[in-house]
């Protein structure tokens, strides 16, 4: 049986899937969040690059490049900001991220 | 050949995904996510995309799984309390991922497709694939590109000043007052009688 753009594209959206799932899972915990959005971004450049590959198009490839550089740079401020509020706090629990909201 | 490699990253992918999520230690999650990072850059090279494949190893594997890692052992945090509520969020997460699947469903379903049927490596003209990417990227992308770069580059001071701190009490070498001393301020002479203290 033929690989196709078909199979990229399913497992593209169960990973997305998971990634949703992730979040709406570890509600309390950043780190998880966090890696889960990292999860949903990969699944956003399967498709690209599939879609880059179905069409002998090179602009999704360089768009998934462009995805990267965001998602490395979201990660690394992300990050930073979590070290930041658990120097404050001591606890990364997502809940006391509110108290500003008064 | 190529179904068997695909199947192969493709389910490693997912249940290295799926275990991301569903870890109890979140240094397994990360682990299972460099997996998944792996798998990924597997299909990518399956689809044709070596370069892609390699800046996913390098930027992921290499960059982000290992801040992810160092962050997750330097804090000292108790993961298991902030476990204790998954099965309160289980029902609202099924229902929003069912939600999800049957809208992706739906809408791939309702897709008419595309002319072209079977994945051919992409139109690199006989070039390989890095050197295709490169003479597009600084040609017909290069404003994305520089953009990237500036995000980069606000992303990396933003990451110091979050994590930067002057911490009080802290003792520092002073080159310059070090290099101002001479023999008249830092040596006191003492003439020591014999059998006598200072």
């Amino acid at each position: 049986m033929e690989i196709g753009l078909t199979h990229y594209l399913t497992v593209a959206s169960i990973l997305f899937i998971i990634g949703i799932f992730g979040i709406f899972l570890n509600r309390k915990n950043v780190i998880i969040i966090l890696m889960s959005i990292e999860l949903m971004l990969l699944a956003v450049n399967i498709n690209f690059v599939a879609f880059s590959t179905h069409l002998g198009d090179l602009g999704g490839q360089v768009f998934t490049m462009f995805v990267l550089t965001v998602a490395a740079a979201e990660a690394a401020i992300g990050l930073a900001i979590l070290v930041c509020f658990h120097r404050n706090r001591g606890t990364i629990a997502v809940e006391d991220v509110a108290m500003m909201k008064g | 050949m190529q179904a068997i490699a695909f199947y192969m990253f493709a389910i490693v992918a997912v249940v290295a995904g799926t275990l991301v999520v569903f870890a109890k230690n979140p240094v397994h999650s990360v682990l299972w996510l460099i997996l998944a990072f792996f798998s990924t850059a597997g299909l990518f090279v399956l689809m044709g995309a070596e370069f892609l494949a390699m800046l996913l190893m390098i930027i992921y594997v290499g960059a982000v799984a290992v801040l992810f890692l160092f962050v997750v052992m330097m804090l000292d945090i108790d993961f298991a309390e902030l476990r204790g509520s998954v099965a309160q969020y289980l029902p609202l997460g099924l229902a929003i991922g069912v939600i999800l699947m049957v809208e992706l469903t739906v809408g791939f379903a309702a897709w008419t497709g595309l002319e072209q049927e079977n994945m051919e490596p992409g139109a690199t003209y006989g070039m390989s694939n890095a050197h295709a990417l490169g003479s597009v990227v600084y040609t017909k992308y290069v404003y994305a590109f520089q953009a990237s770069g500036l995000i980069l580059l606000v992303a990396m001071i933003g990451a110091i000043v979050l994590t930067l701190r002057t911490r009080t009490g802290v003792r520092k070498q002073d080159v310059w007052e070090q290099m101002q001393r001479d023999p008249k301020t830092a040596v006191e002479m003492k003439d020591v009688r014999p059998g006598q203290s200072l």
